[in-house]
């Protein structure tokens, strides 16, 4: 049996041409990517480098080398030991607290129940939303005279009147006062990252396949027995990369801090990211801002290689 | 039309040698069958036949054209895969109709073209399906039409029913061969079931570790081994291998017979045969034992025609024959057939 | 008994999933009250914060829409968004498949690469990046942002997408390639319309994520008319020393729920990207 005939039309390109061959393909798609990334993160890292290494500001934008002097002078500075201080603390307490939350909630998502979807919604808001206005809600919230949560603690009568538990004062400073500052920032840090935490452990919970939990059961172990040897070792390595991301993103937070407190109250709330913003950009002293910022550096660098390596253990079964 | 020569093709994958120095030239219009067990590089030659694999060293020739460095569009080969690749987001009709369309081939006799592939494949009802919907048997065939639409020279087949399941494949067997013989494109056909291969093959050719062991037919490659890989590979269960010196003496276990029964004009060869136990399989039986004293017994299959009623109990010997004709001597170092009668 | 404990059980998950959702959307109820409450109603010390004392009031939104530069702000944003998603496409969509496909030796090296960018955050850049902007002219344009946000949307988004390229079966394009297409056709006519959800999900990431930015925003523009919703709402909505709480909560709402909703939807993928495919 024969086929109608046709005829193709003719001249395919004898050869094969540049969109055939897969390395000079492999290498044209993925150069502009890489060209971007070296141009516009891998030079000005270089720049802010350099810029640490000399005494440029704003009005005198040259670059003088004068060693590690503004290491040095950031190392003597109050301001700046405080603010590298407050940022481990913060980043350490919100963290930890976000990891046993987001486990706790993670397990309850895990169930289906009705209207989980807006359930899900209203718990993801703080991620999903943009962190600046989602900041401007808790700014009301914790606003030394209108806030409604002073507004509920007075009527409970625990605050306002002679004698109660939180003082006799009207209200608390939440962002005035040194340690109700501090911890409104952490408090605001959680409940940011908690969304992004939770989706995650959640993702790392459910892949724990049903069978191994099934025959876990049948060999007679306790849901706790359960829980702990075999559901936290298999999560361990999605848990971690969980944290460190939420490490990641605290670390080198400006918004809530600059939203809420702009540091203050005298600085007290100063973390690293906002000081190398008042001193670097504000202040216009380009080289003492660099040298503040880089001190970030290193933690970044420890804490994206444990994230690497926690990535490659996650194969679970 | 259709033949395809591979010249000295090599392949490594870092120091791994997939495919070492493979010569190999194919007839036209035959149905050619790379046989061989997992790793030893028959799909990897295969995807250097297409061009989506390049190879290390050598040359590749289709009709006379040198195509060693050309991409797989310009070579006039058609492949079905494995998994039949079907695109899933179009429909049969489409899928069909791809690679001419991919070829500027225009609508009017691009429908032409579909509906006479659909009709050879007896699958024009489904053309408005997508893949999802079909059944494994119905894929093959959509997979079958897609590779036959062009009228390519050389059609390439990659395991293509080892997805079906058992029942099925049979038929799709009978089909395949049938629809290759009536077409008459030269096939090149790879995969690891030696029954599969004896049923389809013009010619085999027998691979492992990159090598080709034996090129022959299905008769060539069951009757004269050329290495003792072959012999063991081809035939379920394989042929016996005994040591005799420096030979490895072999004979198929159908030719294995109660002295009585062998028929040997030329000579025969008696062994006493300790039977340890029997599987009774209807047509045949399967007589497992030993052969020789007991400090150095080797296991023997025989392999009775349902036929022979004769008795057998485990744990008793019998003399058992094979015909001299039938006995194949190897070299016990190399593997390698040798030639010569035994003693 | 066992019907109590399960009624316990569930009691108990009801609860602690309203009080996760209640400290998750609080401040956003407070932002839906705040906007519709007259400033009378808001600032009187003994008011309930909860219930409208006074009846509720459109004069905020009135206010944020006509009197303020918020729709400036809306626009802003939607231009320098779209931009950011198209350029994001058109540099993550190629480097992704390319790592994909052919991550052998240098590829793989690449993909790391690609990954430790987030190693240095914006803190550290946009020291450098705020002069570099300017030295090219770009102080005060929103430009200055569209060149520079893709340093945070396309490494993540190359994640995303090679994650979703490494789940189409390489047989296809092969089988493509055999049909009559050169590999780049074949990654443009088969792979591509495959990869249609991922492609989404990258411009629903690209553009919530340039949505969301602040830092950079902070620091390239000061002039009001050139802001985005992300800094125009924390700044620009104080007369003088007086923050307009009412206008500010509505502009807060009316940018941010739009975003969570879309964004909710596409979160599933947003992790799978996030752990780079390590949770299947």
């Amino acid at each position: 049996m024969s086929a109608p005939s046709v005829s193709e039309p003719a001249a395919v390109a004898a050869r094969g041409g540049i969109l055939d061959r897969e390395s000079a393909l492999a290498k044209m798609m993925i150069a502009p990517a890489i060209l971007y990334i070296v141009a516009m993160i891998g030079v000005p890292f270089v720049l802010a480098v350099l810029y640490s290494l000399s005494d440029a500001t704003t009005g005198d934008p040259s670059l003088k080398f004068v060693g590690l002097r503004n290491f040095a002078a950031a190392l003597a500075d109050p301001v700046f030991r405080l603010s590298l201080w407050n940022t481990v603390f913060f980043t350490l307490a919100s963290q930890c607290i976000v990891v046993l939350l987001s486990r706790l909630l993670a397990t309850a998502l895990l169930k289906n129940f009705r209207g989980k979807w807006l359930v899900r919604f209203l718990i993801m808001l703080p991620w999903t939303a943009p962190i600046s206005l989602g900041t401007i809600g808790w700014l009301w919230m914790l606003d030394s005279i209108f806030s409604p949560i002073d507004w509920v603690l007075r009527y409970v009568g625990l605050l306002g009147v002679p004698g109660a538990l939180l003082g006799a004062g009207t209200n608390l400073y939440y962002l005035g006062v040194p340690g109700l500052a501090i911890s409104s920032i952490i408090l605001v840090d959680v409940w940011r990252i908690l969304p992004l935490a939770t989706v995650i452990q959640l993702a790392g919970l459910s892949s724990i396949p049903k069978d191994l939990m099934e025959a876990a059961e049948v060999d007679g172990a306790t849901p706790w027995r359960r829980t702990l040897m075999i559901t936290i070792p298999l999560t361990l390595p999605i848990t971690s990369i969980a944290f460190l991301f939420g490490v990641v993103f605290t670390f080198t937070d400006l918004v809530v801090v600059y939203v809420l407190t702009r540091g203050g109250p005298v600085h007290m709330t100063q973390v690293l990211s906002s000081w190398t913003f008042f001193k670097g950009i504000e202040g216009g002293d380009l080289a003492q801002g660099a040298a503040i910022s880089l001190f970030m550096f290193p933690v970044l660098a420890a804490v994206a290689i444990l994230i690497l390596r926690m990535a490659r253990r996650t194969e679970v079964v | 039309m259709g033949c395809v020569e591979i010249r000295g093709i090599s392949k490594l994958f870092g120091n791994v040698r997939a495919v070492d120095h493979v010569d190999l030239a194919t007839n036209e219009g035959e149905f050619l069958v790379l046989l061989g067990p997992s790793g030893c590089g028959k799909t990897t030659l295969l995807r250097m036949i297409a061009g989506i694999e390049e190879p290390t060293e050598g040359d590749m020739v289709i009709d006379g054209r040198v195509v060693t460095n050309l991409p797989p569009r310009l070579r006039d080969i058609a492949m079905v895969f494995q998994s039949y690749a079907l695109y899933p987001h179009m429909t049969v009709y489409k899928n069909i109709a791809f690679p001419l369309r991919a070829r500027g081939v225009e609508k009017e006799a691009v429908r032409k073209k579909v509906e006479w592939a659909a009709g050879m494949f007896k699958i024009e009802r489904l053309l408005d399906r997508k893949p999802r919907e079909l059944s494994g048997g119905e894929r093959q065939r959509v997979a079958l039409a897609r590779a036959m639409v062009r009228e390519p020279s050389v059609f390439l087949l990659d395991e293509p029913l080892s997805n079906l399941d058992a029942l099925l494949r049979t038929s799709a067997r009978e089909e395949l061969r049938q629809f290759q013989r009536r077409v008459g494109v030269t096939t090149i056909y790879v995969t690891h079931d030696q029954v599969e291969a004896m049923g389809l093959g013009d010619r085999i050719v027998v691979m492992s570790q990159g090598r080709i062991r034996q090129i022959g037919t299905p008769m060539e490659i069951y009757l004269w081994p050329a290495d003792t890989f072959v012999a063991t590979f081809v035939g379920s269960p394989p042929m016996n291998l005994l040591d005799h010196g420096d030979t490895l003496l072999g004979f198929r276990p159908e030719t294995f017979l109660p002295a009585d029964a062998v028929e040997g004009s030329e000579g025969v060869v008696t062994y006493p045969f300790e039977v340890t136990y029997l599987e009774y399989l209807g047509a045949e039986r399967l007589v497992y034992g030993t052969v020789g004293e007991k400090s150095h017994a080797r296991h023997v299959v025989s392999r009775l025609p349902g036929s022979l009623t004769l008795p057998l109990a485990a744990g008793k010997a019998y003399p058992f024959a094979v015909a001299l004709r039938d006995l194949r001597r190897f070299d016990k170092k190399s593997g390698l057939y040798k030639e010569g009668v035994s003693s | 008994m066992p019907n109590l404990r399960k009624l316990a059980g569930r009691g108990g998950l009801y609860s602690l999933l309203a009080a996760f959702a209640f400290f998750g959307a609080f401040p956003f109820y407070w932002m839906v009250i705040a906007t519709f409450k007259t400033d009378h109603d808001l600032f009187g010390p003994t008011n309930n914060p909860f219930l409208f004392n006074e009846p509720p009031t459109l004069d905020h939104l009135k206010n944020l829409l006509f009197e303020t530069h918020f729709h400036t702000y809306l626009t802003n944003t939607l231009w320098v968004g779209l931009a950011v998603v198209v350029i994001t496409l058109v540099v993550a969509v190629p480097a992704a498949y390319s790592l994909a496909r052919w991550a052998r030796g240098w590829g793989e090296m690449l993909g790391i690469g690609i990954f430790l960018t987030y190693l240095v955050p914006p803190t550290i850049l946009f020291i450098p990046l705020s002069r570099f902007t300017s030295s090219l002219g770009l102080q005060e344009s929103l430009w200055s942002l569209i060149l520079v946000y893709p340093t945070f949307t396309i490494p993540f988004c190359t994640w995303l997408l090679m994650g979703f390229f490494k789940t189409i079966p390489k047989d296809i394009e092969e089988q493509a390639m055999i049909d009559g297409l050169s590999r780049f056709g074949a990654m443009w006519k088969v792979v591509l319309p495959l990869s249609i959800s991922g492609v989404l999900t990258v411009v629903v990431f690209a553009f919530t994520l340039s949505m969301h930015e602040f830092i950079y925003a902070l620091t390239f523009i000061s002039v009001s008319m050139k802001k985005t919703v992300s800094i125009g709402v924390p700044t620009e909505l104080v007369r003088g020393d007086v923050f307009q709480w009412g206008s500010l909560m509505a502009g807060a709402l009316i940018a941010s729920l739009p975003v969570a909703v879309v964004y909710t939807f596409f979160l599933d993928r947003f992790v799978a990207g996030f752990t780079m495919g390590a949770v299947k």
